[in-house]
């Protein structure tokens, strides 16, 4: 699996919708699904899938799948 | 309306946010939080009728944070207040006031409720770091599960769980300590860094107390403590704060604890304890004591009653407060922690909760 794959797939898991709704526009709170207690799966299911620790910055400034991706960049996971 | 206010709001509550968080003196401070809280003036008054009516008259050229109009903290149990659409309103907070019938209702949009959360991330971590720790919360896990009843303490518990991982409740649905959920917990990570979370009269009730009663104690010697609300649950049992700290350290082993203090109105803007047990101004907030009777602001080392102020509500009329506990301004930028700006001390509540003019405004300079 790549990690663009993982991560979409991360995504729809944690926060229960389809793979193709996994959109870099995507935001936080712009869907009943992704609220803050899906955010707190999403961020142990990322933890748990990248094999990375996200300190509480990181969890605040994750609006939106394009800046999940920034965020991951800092840990060298990249999406290109 | 040619200016807009809401524009001025954001640009100076950035220059706030830049700043370093307990290190500016006091004079500094209120330069940078002065104009942000008196765009939030104009801004709820272009916004919120009820406000502007209840505010109408201002004081002409107000030049301090004493002068700025405030609002009764009451008047959030009496009128609906909100600066938003229908359409923009995110969530209804309401505080479960325990003795009143009516619950205040706080209305926050999609940004009020991303700023509070920031904040209280930024003013925690000058505590307990940015990482991310295993926590045990003193509380029910049910007090999350009904979302309709989205009240202060799931809130407090919500904003709380960004400091977290392992999420383990220390309480079961009825309200009764979870032993074997603790024991589990503390087996995992005794002598570990973990972070303790509750509020400060169920932490004794139900944790302390429980664990004294038990004979049993546990080994967090690693841990942080933090804890909200006053005294006033436990005063019929005498318990203060140099107490609850030994009877914290004999039952858990940790000595890092921090009382922190705020309102429900106010979420975000907390003001936390010391290693000296002073309660400190973040850079968002600020506090101002009046006399009960005039109003007239106070002079430090004086009683009266505590009025918050915070930069960041922009959906609801709630920037300048004035709240129904008593307390005292110990000092200003020379609390021997090092941290700048004013530290206060809270006494409770003011015995009978009749604040002048309950559904009026208060004049700074009265
Ligand atoms: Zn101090």
């Amino acid at each position: 699996m790549s990690q663009i794959e993982k991560l979409i797939s991360v995504f729809s898991t944690s926060l229960g919708i389809p793979e193709a709704a996994v959109t870099d526009d995507l935001q936080y709170n712009s869907l009943p699904e992704w609220d803050s207690t899906a955010h707190m799966v999403l961020i142990s299911e990322l933890e748990n899938q990248f094999d990375i620790m996200l300190d509480t910055d990181d969890i605040i400034d994750m609006s939106s799948v394009r800046v999940a991706k920034q965020i991951l960049g800092k840990h060298n996971i990249t999406f290109e | 309306m040619n200016v807009d206010f809401k524009s001025q709001y954001l640009a100076g509550l950035e220059t706030l946010m830049s700043q370093p968080i307990y290190q500016l003196p006091q004079m500094e401070k209120e330069a940078l939080l002065f104009p942000v809280v008196e765009s939030l003036h104009h801004l709820h008054r272009d916004r919120c009728e009820k406000y502007a009516n209840i505010t109408r008259q201002n004081h002409s050229n107000p030049r301090l944070l004493s002068e700025l109009p405030y609002l009764a903290v009451r008047l959030f149990k009496q009128l609906e207040l909100s600066s938003i659409n229908k359409d923009d309103i995110f969530k209804v907070l309401s505080s479960s006031g325990t003795t009143s019938q009516t619950p205040a209702q706080v209305f926050l949009d999609k940004e009020t409720s991303a700023r509070q959360s920031k904040v209280l991330v930024k003013i925690l971590q000058q505590h307990i770091g940015r990482q991310r720790l295993p926590m045990l919360i003193i509380d029910s896990p049910s007090v999350l599960k009904d979302k309709s009843k989205f009240n202060a303490r799931g809130a407090g518990i919500q904003g709380m769980a960004f400091f977290g991982r392992d999420l383990t409740y220390a309480l079961d649905e009825n309200m009764q300590p979870n032993w074997p959920a603790i024991e589990q917990f503390h087996e995992k990570y005794a002598n570990q860094p973990v972070l303790l979370f509750g509020f400060t009269f169920m932490v004794w009730l139900y944790f302390l107390e429980f664990i004294r009663n038990k004979g049993a104690s546990l080994d967090f010697s690693q841990g942080t403590l933090l804890h909200s609300g006053g005294w006033k649950k436990l005063e019929d049992q005498k318990v203060d704060n140099q107490q609850f700290k030994l009877a914290l350290y004999e039952a858990t082993g940790i000595q890092s604890c921090f009382n922190f203090y705020g309102m429900a109105e106010q979420v975000g803007s907390i003001f936390v304890e010391c290693s000296n047990g002073h309660l400190h101004t973040p850079v968002f907030a600020d506090i101002i004591v009046r006399d009960p009777l005039s109003l007239a602001s106070v002079e430090i080392g004086q009683l009266g009653l505590l009025q918050v102020i915070s930069s960041l509500p922009s959906s609801y009329p709630g920037q300048s407060l004035l709240t129904e506990d008593l307390g005292t301004i110990l000092g200003v930028d020379d609390c021997p922690c090092g941290q700048k700006g004013k530290y206060f001390s809270v006494h409770g509540r003011l015995p009978k909760t009749e604040v002048r003019g309950c559904s009026d405004t208060h004049q700074g300079a009265a």
